[in-house]
């Protein structure tokens, strides 16, 4: 089944239009301000392990339809997990911007206090985690799910991956064991056309990963257009279902790559890099809501300050943290503090 | 995600007398976790055959009938799913028991363990707990060829963030398991086929053994003097223990006296344990199953080395030299650590 931008936003109201818009915008701005401040000190040349962010840095500028669609549907009592590209959903998710920011500055008052980095997010407050490797994520949903439905809580985990996880070996497993069991997920695949510079139809066999589920007996939908309202109804079927005891849902979300795979990736195998600007989401939906009149340039105006307020202060945050201590490099591999096996 | 995840571990004895209740070792390691399962309803257990058939080496018998299908779950040929689905659940404050059913199928599986399981901890900087058991069978001996018969302990030894026991007995089994269930930290737990004691195997009588009704603990990371010597240690573990005592028997007739140190842990690894007897008879060979190069072997001669290169007048090691286990038994029985080789091995450490 593929869903179009229009057939499902009957149910919204300009309230819940709004915070989407908030949260896209909140979510951008934040990207915005890890890209200015990951490449301020990797100039002229760029060198991947320099300044203040160092590392590999993927940003999910064009995905926020995803995050904040399927998001609205969560508390902080229900579990995500991400990939590699995690900061939208983290901030969907509810994840406090400061220790977000933290840790990808790799300083002490990070999530992690600077030994996961940005491929690397957990938050017990929000059960949001994120696996750098494709795939992976999904198993440990499972198990969240697993302990939430043990406990009695209706709270559900949402397990979001990329099209290019919809080959690995993990996905399939964690779908089938997922249905046998029944268990309270919603996997959500998202796909910017892009595994790294191999474009989707190279790498995939069918036209939409959606058609999947059905191998599995589950439902899956594909969601076109990159809109936020339509991926906002389909999670809110697989959410519902999940919560009810109805058992797991695969939706997939064509969404968009505005920028690289990773900072300092130039591209050059994009032939439609000319045309991504114009496909940006959130230009898109402030047009329609302004339309709409459930917003004005004012509204759109304060959206835009609140969310620059939140994230400079986050990132001023970050700056200002101390770095850990190298006489710390050794703690925490495990909970008694025994130093690895070099004890 | 339980951020301070109840510490569950109780006041439990450590390392109390054995009396005289005997049982095998697969006995030993359900006991354990049935009487976890008793008294922490967030114990379960789950793997390929862990239920009706009560684990392929019967680790898990009789706890499906005791516990029901919500606590104790066969699991479809998914490793990768289920073993992650453990990391999940122990993330959210439960203590699974995950069962991969030979060590050898890790191959499937290995990103969950190695880059989930045992980093979760550290990559959160201490905030996320996975309070998980990821048990296991390894070892050879009985013709089930080079997939099915490897040790393996060295290679997650080897990657930070997992606690690896390697019991050899009854006694160690249940107090290890015990002890690994309620750690806040995932313990891999390698039982060796040959220490089970199980009826359709050949065994070595010290695979049953005098085994405490109640609940206990043997400590993780504490290795334990086997047996007492003076002329020269050997520093063994699992099935190879067995081996080693029975060496060890046989020489003290001929007044060669063996000391045999049972590490029962290589995460973490007691290595005062190892200087000590190193230090005791100045004459260490090294009994391991695992593969020969770049293990645990070199790990004990580097810890003996690190901590005075003039501690030793010898050092040998018996081990599995570098090959894939043979199927033929003539050909596993010539890589094995077999009693023969271990013979020969402390003969010539004391010049013999």
């Amino acid at each position: 089944m593929t869903l179009g931008t229009t057939e499902r936003a009957a149910e919204l109201n300009a309230r819940d239009r709004r915070a989407l818009l908030r949260q896209m915008i909140l979510i951008r701005t934040f990207e915005e301000a890890i890209l200015r401040e990951y490449h301020a000190d990797k100039k002229p040349g760029f060198d991947i392990g320099a300044g203040k962010i160092p590392g590999e840095m993927h940003l999910s500028a064009g995905q926020e339809p995803v995050a904040a669609g399927v998001c609205a549907h969560l508390g902080p009592g229900d579990a995500v997990t991400a990939t590699h590209r995690p900061h939208h959903l983290a901030i969907a998710h509810g994840m406090k911007l400061r220790p977000l920011a933290a840790e990808i500055f790799g300083r002490e008052t990070g999530l992690g206090r600077g030994r996961g980095g940005h491929m690397h997010l957990f938050d017990p407050e929000t059960h949001f985690s994120c696996s750098g490797i494709i795939a992976e994520g999904l198993p440990p949903a499972l198990g969240q799910a697993f302990a939430f439905r043990h406990a009695g809580a209706d709270n559900i985990a949402v397990a979001v991956t990329g099209e290019g996880a919809a080959n690995a070996g993990a996905f399939h497993e964690s779908l089938n064991l997922a249905a046998l069991w029944k268990l309270p997920v919603v996997v959500v695949v998202e796909d910017n056309d892009w595994g790294i510079s191999v474009a989707r139809q190279s790498s995939t066999a069918v036209p939409s990963n959606a058609v999947r589920g059905a191998a599995y007996g589950i439902p899956g939908v594909r969601v076109e257009g990159n809109d936020v309202e339509a991926v906002h109804a389909a999670a809110g079927e697989a959410v519902a279902r999940a919560r009810a005891g109805g058992g797991p849902s695969l939706i997939e979300v064509h969404t968009l790559r505005l920028w690289g795979h990773f900072e300092g990736d130039a591209q050059g195998y994009r032939p439609d890099l000319a045309d991504v600007p114009g496909r940006d989401p959130i230009p898109v939906y402030e047009k329609k809501l302004l339309a709409a009149g459930v917003l004005t340039e004012s509204d759109l105006a304060a959206l835009r300050t609140e969310a620059s307020e939140l994230v400079e202060d986050a990132v001023a945050f970050a700056i200002a943290s101390p770095a850990p201590s190298p006489d710390e490099a050794l703690k925490y591999v495990f909970a008694d503090q025994t130093e690895g096996a070099r004890s | 995600m339980s951020t301070v995840a109840e510490n569950a571990r109780q006041a439990l004895p450590v390392e109390p007398d054995a009396g005289n209740r005997r049982l095998n070792t697969a006995k030993a390691i359900q006991e354990a976790i049935g009487s976890q399962m008793e008294r922490d309803e967030s114990v379960f257990v789950i793997g390929e055959d862990v239920g009706a058939y009560g684990g392929i080496f019967s680790s898990t018998t009789g706890l499906l009938e005791r516990f029901g299908p919500k606590r104790v779950l066969d699991t479809p040929i998914s490793e990768s799913a289920f073993i992650g689905l453990g990391i999940g659940a122990a993330v959210e404050g439960m203590r699974p028991i995950v069962e991969l059913m030979f060590v050898d199928f890790f191959g499937v599986c290995m990103d969950q363990i190695y880059n989930h399981m045992a980093k979760i901890h550290f990559e959160s900087g201490g905030n996320v707990r996975v309070p998980m058991v990821l048990m296991t069978a390894t070892g050879g001996g009985y013709s089930d060829g080079s997939q099915h018969s490897q040790s393996l302990w060295g290679t997650f030894a080897h990657l930070p963030g997992m606690k690896v026991v390697v019991p050899s007995n009854p006694y160690d089994a249940k107090g290890l398991m015990t002890a690994a269930i309620q750690s806040d930290d995932p313990v891999v737990y390698m039982f060796h086929k040959g220490v089970m004691g199980l009826a359709w195997m050949k065994k070595n009588p010290r695979s049953i053994a005098a085994v405490p009704a109640g609940d206990y603990v043997v400590p993780i990371g504490k290795a334990k003097v086997a047996r007492e010597g003076t002329d020269v240690s050997i520093v063994t573990l699992s099935l190879s223990v067995h081996h080693s005592l029975d060496v060890a028997e046989k020489l003290a007739g001929e007044g060669i006296s063996v000391e045999v140190l049972d590490l029962r842990s290589l995460v973490p690894l007691d290595r005062d344990a190892i200087v000590a007897t190193a230090a005791k008879t100045g004459r260490v060979v090294v009994v391991d199953e695992d593969y020969q190069s770049f293990g645990l072997s070199g790990e004990i001669a580097a810890t003996i080395a690190e901590h005075d290169p003039g501690l030793l007048k010898s050092f040998s090691r018996v081990c599995v030299p570098d090959v894939p286990i043979p199927y033929a038994r003539e050909l596993e029985y010539a890589v094995l650590p077999t009693p023969v080789r271990i013979e020969a091995a402390v003969r010539k450490a004391v010049g013999a």
